[in-house]
């Protein structure tokens, strides 16, 4: 396989806001930092500002007066996309109905005017990449989801762009196939090790792809971080709650620890302002034996996920705690347990 | 049972009732057109005779209306697939307001249409005489049936993120309006050609009023042989447009028939992806 030839780019965006023509903010003024051969994934929920941003690096965008955009330190904000030479795969995919695989993936090569059988090695080169070689001349509609999505990725990729822009490139295709894609599009990334910035609202599909994730909501950003931080250092409410499941409990703070009806979790006080602590499933054990519990409360539900049981535990409070057993749980509604937590996985936001 | 076949019976007789209604007449006027004496029959024998007469006498309006039609169909497609374009890529209210304003002409008698056309043009003399001053009319006429037939094709098409992906790709305007917008909207066009073909061929209501005695169309010549000519005459010239419009109107059915079955494969399992080999 050959790698593209042109080497990774950064990019920046500075101060970089966009209203639309009716007046909507879509995106606040945000400054971005993206280091070459890194891939990073815009995440968030829909109309967060993630493919305005992800459009405003491609050029399909102009930010708000005073804003720029960087490639490699040079300013490329009145370049339109045709100028900017990345790659781009689109949510639909935007493939060409007239024209076979091949000709789809060597559209690009035909644009640059690059010699006819240079443009063939080429293109059989990206077909034999992406398992695409017996497809060559098949037209697009006679393709699977799957295979569109190969042939998108192999069209992006054939003009060895600067810079690969996804744009949920996984959000038509179904469960199990984007499984096995999102596994692929991260081997295909990190061998590249081309720039990358890929936009999704699925939070499995950011952890597993990104080295960083950026988590947006309502036109800004909510946190930049590696996935790892993301999910244990939450740094706001909106990021603890849109990356996976987390628990909340309330209570008073004492020197001894938040004290609740349910219980006491021993934190250090210093670092709580509010009287309100935060923790994953995966941080709370099921107490047996004679040890001594932090929190007691009743089972409400109990839901068999197959490789493990989710319990919802009523502690008192608003909101009962989720609790996964991966071991074989024999535990019924309306059973009291005893519960310890982590105190590594406590968290106050 | 018995009542069901009668029903049935009942039907037939009345649809090939219905079809011999409207077939015979075309084929009496075909029949007419070279039949020796239309007024003693068939038994006075068949001739070649008035399609010859109508030919030396009337040919140049064939050669005419064929020049006509296709300068039309150059027109409406230089003029109307670029419309057609813009009013996809911008669905407003303007651009709708100009959709209907395109359609007025078809609304409009053609008589109304004619005679605004002359009591603006009719100044002008070498235009007024000339088949030019038709072509015109045909446009009017005809540039509606073009620009709806490629914009329903065009919207049912994810236009803007085709032309984004031929953009990411580096390609200009032109190429991608030549590369991926009309190859795309093929079939509109087609549609749209075979329809301004037949219909300025067969226009009479403007072309009437437009023409002067040296560029009378096809369909104004015919009126004129029915109106001082032998009948067979006319039959005869009826016969030869019949000839020119029959193929058109076919090649319009075969377009519209419904198209192939597509093949489409499934997604092969997921176990059976090969992760990538460098």
């Amino acid at each position: 396989m050959t790698l593209p030839a042109s080497k990774p780019i950064a990019i920046q965006l500075k101060n970089c806001a966009k209203t639309f023509p009716d007046g909507t903010r879509v995106l606040d003024a945000l400054d971005l930092e993206i280091v070459p051969g890194e891939t990073l994934v815009l995440l968030g929920p829909s109309g967060c500002g993630k493919t305005t941003t992800l459009r405003l690096i491609a050029g399909l965008e102009q930010p708000d007066q005073g804003g720029q955009v960087l490639f490699d330190g040079q300013d490329v904000t009145q370049l339109g996309i045709e100028k900017r030479n990345v790659g781009m795969v689109f949510q639909s995919y935007a493939l060409f109905p007239n024209m076979t695989v091949a000709e789809n993936v060597g559209y690009g090569l035909r644009i640059q005017k690059m010699p006819a059988d240079r443009q063939r090695q080429r293109v059989a080169e990206m077909l034999s990449m992406m398992r695409l070689t017996p497809l060559a001349n098949r037209h697009i509609d006679q393709l699977s989801g799957g295979q569109r999505q190969r042939v998108a990725l192999a069209r992006a990729l054939a003009v060895r762009p600067r810079a690969l822009l996804l744009d949920e490139p996984l959000t038509a295709l179904d469960a199990q196939l984007r499984d096995a894609l999102r596994m692929e599009i991260n081997l295909l990334l990190r061998q590249l090790g081309i720039t990358a910035i890929y936009v999704t609202h699925d939070q499995a599909e950011a952890m597993a792809l990104g080295d960083r994730v950026v988590v947006m909501s309502q036109g800004k950003i909510a946190q930049i971080g590696s996935p790892r931080d993301i999910y244990h250092q939450p740094r706001n409410a909106f990021v603890a709650d849109f990356i996976g499941t987390m628990n909340r409990v309330a209570g008073t703070m004492t020197p001894a620890g938040l004290v609740c009806e349910a219980g006491r979790l021993r934190v250090d006080m210093a670092s709580l302002k509010a009287g309100e602590i935060l923790f994953r499933p995966e941080d709370v054990q099921v107490v047996e034996g004679d040890l001594e519990p932090d929190l007691t409360g009743t089972i409400a539900a109990s839901f068999f996920l197959g490789d493990r049981t989710r319990l919802l535990v009523d502690i008192g409070q608003q909101r009962p705690l989720v609790v996964e057993r991966f071991a074989r749980c024999s535990l019924q509604v309306g059973q009291r347990i005893g519960m310890t937590v982590n105190p590594s996985g406590l968290l106050a936001v | 049972m018995k009542t069901n076949r009668l029903i049935l019976s009942l039907q037939l007789i009345f649809t090939l009732a219905v079809c011999a209604f409207m077939v015979l007449p075309v084929i009496m006027s075909a029949l007419a057109g070279i039949t020796v004496n239309y007024f003693i029959g068939l038994e006075s024998g068949l001739t070649l005779r008035w399609i010859v007469e109508v030919w030396e006498g009337y040919g140049d309006t064939i050669f005419r209306s064929i020049g006509i039609s296709l300068a039309c169909l150059a027109l409406t497609l230089v003029l109307g697939v670029p419309a057609a374009y813009v009013l996809a890529r911008h669905q407003n209210r303007i651009t709708r307001v100009f959709e209907e304003m395109l359609m007025l002409p078809v609304a409009v008698p053609g008589l109304a249409t004619a005679l605004a056309l002359i009591s603006v043009f009719g100044g002008m003399g070498g235009f007024r005489t000339s088949w030019l001053f038709i072509l015109v009319g045909h446009v009017l006429f005809t540039l509606p049936f073009m620009v709806r037939a490629v914009l329903s094709v065009l919207l049912a098409l994810d236009l803007r993120t085709l032309e984004e992906g031929a953009k990411s790709l580096g390609a200009s305007f032109l190429q991608r309006f030549f590369h991926v917008i009309l190859p795309n909207c093929r079939d509109g066009i087609l549609a749209g050609a075979l329809m301004v073909l037949t219909l300025s061929i067969g226009e009479f209501n403007l072309t009437w009023l437009l023409h002067t005695p040296h560029t009378k169309t096809l369909p104004v010549g015919l009126a004129d042989a029915y109106a001082s000519m032998r009948l067979e005459v006319g039959s005869a010239y009826t016969l030869i447009f019949f000839l020119m419009i029959v193929p058109l109107l076919l090649a319009m059915q075969a377009l519209a028939r419904p198209r192939r079955r597509k093949f489409i494969a499934d997604d092969e399992p997921a176990h059976d992806l090969v992760l990538l080999k460098s």
